[in-house]
């Protein structure tokens, strides 16, 4: 198959801006800017059926139509902070393939009326900041970007803005409080970014992998976008595969693909040929699938997913095999949540803390049926009552492990790690 | 030497980003440039930015204090920072930690009795098909390892200390 996204993978040297344009980057950028109304675009978008890549799978076209035409400036940001343990799909498009990127971001630009988009990487993203700023510098100086583009009156400027360590800023209100030089502590919702965003006007915010589809769907149409997938999850998917497989990795995939093809055919199996045990589908904000053969042969879609008692989000599939307790990746990722939960909102931030406090109790040997029986009753206040969805995230795995694998949750398997 | 007469054109840079009626937006990236020679932002810089923002130095200093990359004390020249999360540790990641500090002797947050290293465990950083990996935040930035072994840090320290920076 070849690459919609990975595109470096066929063109090696495509994240230089001549091999990019020979490739036909940027004919989408002028297409739109000097033959389309930005309404028609956002049109093509949503009849794409492209879905956002980020994990919450909201419709893009229908985001985009969204902003608030009585209130400007507009603005678009790019969401690159991506920090879940299991995620790395958007630093390897912005490492190899970062014009496509750019060019998305350029045109959802025009789609909304923003003549200002930012892009939000978390600080750890320094040398990709850099590289994207020489990139963005290229587009400058090719009157990509800058005032009257294409001999029209559109006119567009781009920034990068690097975060500095905080996985909640990835969610788009507190990245957009942090981008206004606060802590990053989402927002009471609504009003969504849409109506209220940075600086009080008008905000797309969008993933870096919806925006790289963008280009592709402009150029080929949304038939033919649409046509690749499924029915309720349209075109393609990076699958960030990570844990207990041979090759780890990135893989671009038709929404439908199965777990299996992903695990044996593209990841190599597991290490030492081990069984799979259980899968996050969505990072370490997963609910716990517990694995059989016909898990393994559910098609990665949104609604497959959901019918295992799980969600896709951002398909960063984590693989466990039976090496591995499951008491003590819950104890990763509520460790995880605990670090990254801003403080703001008390089931939040109480209940991670207490989750974190029942899971070492229960390690040091004490009460280990009761401290169980304990930590998955906070986890389930916990749910439907936090501000955003990292409170809901924390839960996930927490209930979903020890009603799924209670054989992991006794006295004699406690602390039993992995291999 | 302020921030303004050191970087005079980065500080203009960073300004120019965004809207003059919000240049709070400034206060991240001044902070990174004010760790740039100490390592952190020391009080009369912190001061400085707020000045430059029109905002309260305590509203500067909760920003450091929000995020893990800012830092209001010094440390190890290089901060050294290894990610320990759930798909890193299942490819060796607390081993290697560990393995690390017992070679350098010192426990995970200490720093190298010289002054050169401190190490830290973070959270992902969107390398998990790479691990182990650490990043280390020193005086041009942030820099992944990945793929990484305790002997090849090892070596990588040596050469770091070699390279004649001047530490504590």
């Amino acid at each position: 198959m070849t690459h919609i996204l990975l595109r470096h993978r066929d063109i090696p040297e495509i994240k230089k801006m001549e091999v990019y344009r020979k490739n036909g980057g940027f004919e989408a950028f002028k297409k739109v800017v000097t033959s389309m109304k930005p309404g028609a675009v956002t049109d093509v978008v949503k009849a794409s059926g492209l879905r956002g890549r980020g994990g919450a799978g909201f419709p893009t076209g229908l985001k985009w139509s969204f902003m608030d035409n009585s209130n400007w400036p507009h603005y678009v940001v790019a969401n690159a902070d991506e920090s879940e343990p299991g995620t790395f799909k958007d630093r390897e498009i912005m490492e190899s393939n970062p014009f496509q990127f750019l060019e998305g971001v350029a045109i959802s630009a025009f789609a909304v009326g923003a003549n200002t988009a930012y892009v939000y990487l978390r600080g750890e993203f320094w040398q990709l900041a850099a590289f994207l700023d020489d990139c963005i510098e290229e587009m400058e100086k090719a009157d990509l970007l800058g005032k009257k583009l294409f001999g029209t009156e559109y006119e567009l400027k781009l920034y990068t803005h690097l975060g500095a360590g905080a996985y909640i800023c990835g969610e788009e209100t507190a990245l957009l409080e942090s981008m206004e030089g606060k802590r990053g502590q989402p927002r009471l919702r609504p009003p969504y970014p849409p109506s209220f965003g940075l600086y009080g006007k008008p905000t797309v915010v969008n993933n870096v992998e919806t925006l790289t589809n963008v280009p592709m769907i402009l150029t080929k149409g949304a038939d033919w976008y649409k046509a690749l997938g499924t029915a309720d999850s349209a075109g393609v998917k990076l699958f960030s595969l990570s844990g207990r497989v041979n090759k780890p990795g990135n893989y671009e995939l038709p929404f439908g693909t199965t777990f299996r093809h992903l695990i044996y055919e593209c990841g190599g199996g597991i290490i030492n040929d081990h069984p799979v045990k259980a899968i996050m589908a969505a990072g370490a904000s997963s609910s716990i699938i517990k694995v059989d053969d016909k898990v393994l042969d559910t098609p990665m879609d949104y609604a497959s997913v959901s019918k295992l008692g799980a969600d896709l989000g951002s398909a960063s599939v984590i693989v466990i095999d039976d090496t591995v307790s499951i008491e003590w990746v819950i104890s990763k990722t509520v460790e995880f949540f605990k670090h990254e939960s801003c403080g703001k909102c008390t089931p939040c931030r109480e209940g991670n803390y207490w989750m974190k406090h029942l899971i070492e109790r229960m390690e040091a040997g004490e009460a280990v049926e009761a401290n169980t029986e304990l930590l998955l009753s906070v986890a389930k206040q916990m749910q439907n009552k936090c501000l955003c969805a990292l409170g809901e995230f924390a839960t996930m795995a927490v209930v979903s492990g020890i009603e799924r694998f209670p054989d992991d949750f006794t006295a004699s398997s406690i602390g039993g790690g992995h291999d | 030497m302020s921030l303004t007469e050191k970087y005079p054109q980065e500080v203009e840079k960073i300004l120019a980003k965004y809207p003059p009626e919000h240049k709070r937006s400034a206060v991240m990236p001044l902070l990174y440039l004010a760790q740039r020679v100490e390592g952190y932002a020391t009080r009369a810089a912190m001061q400085e930015i707020a000045d430059l923002l029109e905002i309260t130095i305590t509203d500067v200093a909760s920003i450091i204090g929000f995020y893990t990359l800012f830092h209001d004390k010094k440390e190890g020249h290089y901060r050294m920072q290894v990610c320990t999360d759930v798909s890193c540790a299942m490819r060796g990641a607390d081993k290697f930690l560990h393995e690390l500090c017992d070679n350098l002797h010192v426990k995970v947050g200490e720093t190298t009795e010289d002054g050169l290293v401190t190490i830290e465990e973070v959270k992902c950083l969107a390398g998990c098909d790479k691990a182990p990996l650490f990043q280390i935040q020193g005086e041009n930035g942030i820099e992944y390892h990945e793929n990484i072994t305790v002997d090849k840090t090892l070596e990588l320290i040596e050469a770091l200390r070699k390279s004649g920076k001047e530490v504590k």
